[in-house]
């Protein structure tokens, strides 16, 4: 049984995220925990933002993945505790950066009071170009190609790229 | 569904305060929708986009969950696509068009309806993590993180654009004259909303007047907007009583689903 369980988090281990396939599932902190439950095994997973479009292609991944080890598992979705790009691994925070995708800071306890009153008094994060590291940037948008990330331009290289807000 | 009748019992609270949060979220995710491939700028097409997404993906939580309170086979699908206007529980506020006296699609009208709402879910986001109602917390756990983003974009071009030039500051002022009115329906409680806060599921809107105002008087300061008089009507559409624009919302939204039951892809 407990071979089983860890055959489980082995293959999902490789299984990557649809939207951003350098990081897996699991470093995401998508994946939140593979257990026992009557009748076989039960993989929890979580979604990043409400209505992000990959969870449905995240459930049929897994699933595929598991069959090709001829393993299977339900797969339940739980929402709380709600996601945060805290459970990002420093590994993936890695890989996102040298795929050209700046990695989220931590959030940081408060943080949700003061953007509602004063986000403009708060000292804007360095956020560091992916190409060329420099941090005389500028956000260009807060919603850049996902909902999950915000558009940033490099004001040295000029090369616009993604920043993955802290959520 | 039927039309809500006093006295209103537990599971009618339940279930119909799920409705009112989730058919707000959807309403305003779909108008919103309105801008893909129309915002004024390719950015704002893409955050209007990606908050609509934001919107109908809390819609959708929310509606599964009230399919659960629900029973008797609802599902998430046959409250959003079979449900007329008149079963719809969300504020008037947020199923109006665009359009002001200026333009059909005005993009201040859009902006200062997105800072009046989110100013609202923030603190009703933020409450309601801690309702009785487990699932419904573990939902607003998730829409708060998403609703400071909201908040912070809507609120952003608020200043932006009452600081900006004379016709987009006059513009701004318009809607805020304009919509302000509509928001008088937060402040009223629906015999819902008083079971349900009794109840410990919901939050009491009320409570939450005077930091609302803190919010809104911050921003319209900095934008240099004046407040306008709140207005003398009450708006119903939380209480099923819409204006004429949510029915063509609904009958676009549904069509598809309407003219394909139980269609799958």
């Amino acid at each position: 049984m407990v071979n089983t369980l860890q055959q489980v988090w082995d293959v999902l281990e490789a299984v990557p995220d649809p939207e951003i396939p350098v990081v897996s599932i699991r470093e995401l902190g998508i994946l939140r925990d593979v257990r026992h439950v009557e009748g076989g095994v039960e993989v929890i997973i979580t979604p990043t933002y409400s209505g992000c479009p990959a969870m449905g292609q995240i459930e049929d991944d897994i699933r595929a993945a598991l069959a090709q080890h001829q393993l299977s598992a339900r797969i339940t979705t739980q929402l709380a505790p709600a996601w945060t790009t805290d459970w990002m691994t420093a590994a993936a925070k890695t890989k996102l950066r040298s795929y050209g995708i700046v990695p989220p800071h931590t959030t940081t306890p408060g943080s949700d009071k003061v953007i509602r009153f004063a986000p403009r008094h708060q000292a804007a994060e360095a956020v560091a170009c992916p190409q060329c590291g420099s941090v005389n940037t500028t956000e260009t948008s807060h919603f850049g190609s996902t909902a999950c990330k915000a558009l940033y331009k490099c004001l040295d290289c000029l090369e616009p790229f993604d920043y993955f807000k802290p959520y | 569904m039927k039309t809500v009748e006093a006295p209103v019992g537990t599971r009618t609270a339940a279930l119909g305060y799920l409705l009112h949060l989730a058919d707000n979220a959807l309403v305003l995710g779909q108008r919103n929708a309105e801008w893909c491939g129309n915002g004024p700028v390719l950015e704002e097409d893409i955050a209007l986009a990606n908050m609509s997404l934001d919107l109908i993906g809390q819609a959708r939580l929310l509606y599964q969950h009230a399919a659960v309170v629900a029973g008797e086979g609802v599902t998430e699908d046959s409250l959003a696509y079979f449900r007329d206007a008149t079963d719809f529980r969300n504020y008037t506020l947020l199923e109006l068009p665009h359009s002001s006296d200026t333009s059909e699609r005005d993009y201040a009208v859009t902006i200062v309806r997105n800072f009046l709402y989110s100013a609202l879910m923030l603190l009703l986001w933020e409450g309601l993590q801690k309702s009785k109602d487990a699932q419904l917390a573990a939902i607003a756990g998730k829409s708060f993180k998403e609703v400071r983003y909201h908040f912070r974009h809507s609120r952003d071009w608020l200043v932006r654009l009452g600081d900006g030039t004379a016709e987009s500051r006059a513009r701004t002022q318009a809607a805020l004259e304009h919509l302000m009115p509509y928001t008088q329906e937060y402040w009223a409680p629906s015999a819902i909303e008083t079971v349900a806060d009794t109840e410990g599921r919901a939050i009491d809107a009320a409570a939450l007047k005077r930091e609302w105002d803190d919010l809104v008087n911050d921003a319209l300061q900095e934008a240099g907007l004046q407040r306008p008089a709140p207005g003398t009507g009450l708006p119903q559409g939380k209480n099923g009583q819409h204006s004429d624009h949510l029915a063509p919302l609904l009958a676009e939204m549904q069509s598809l689903a309407r003219a394909h039951p139980n269609a799958l892809w």
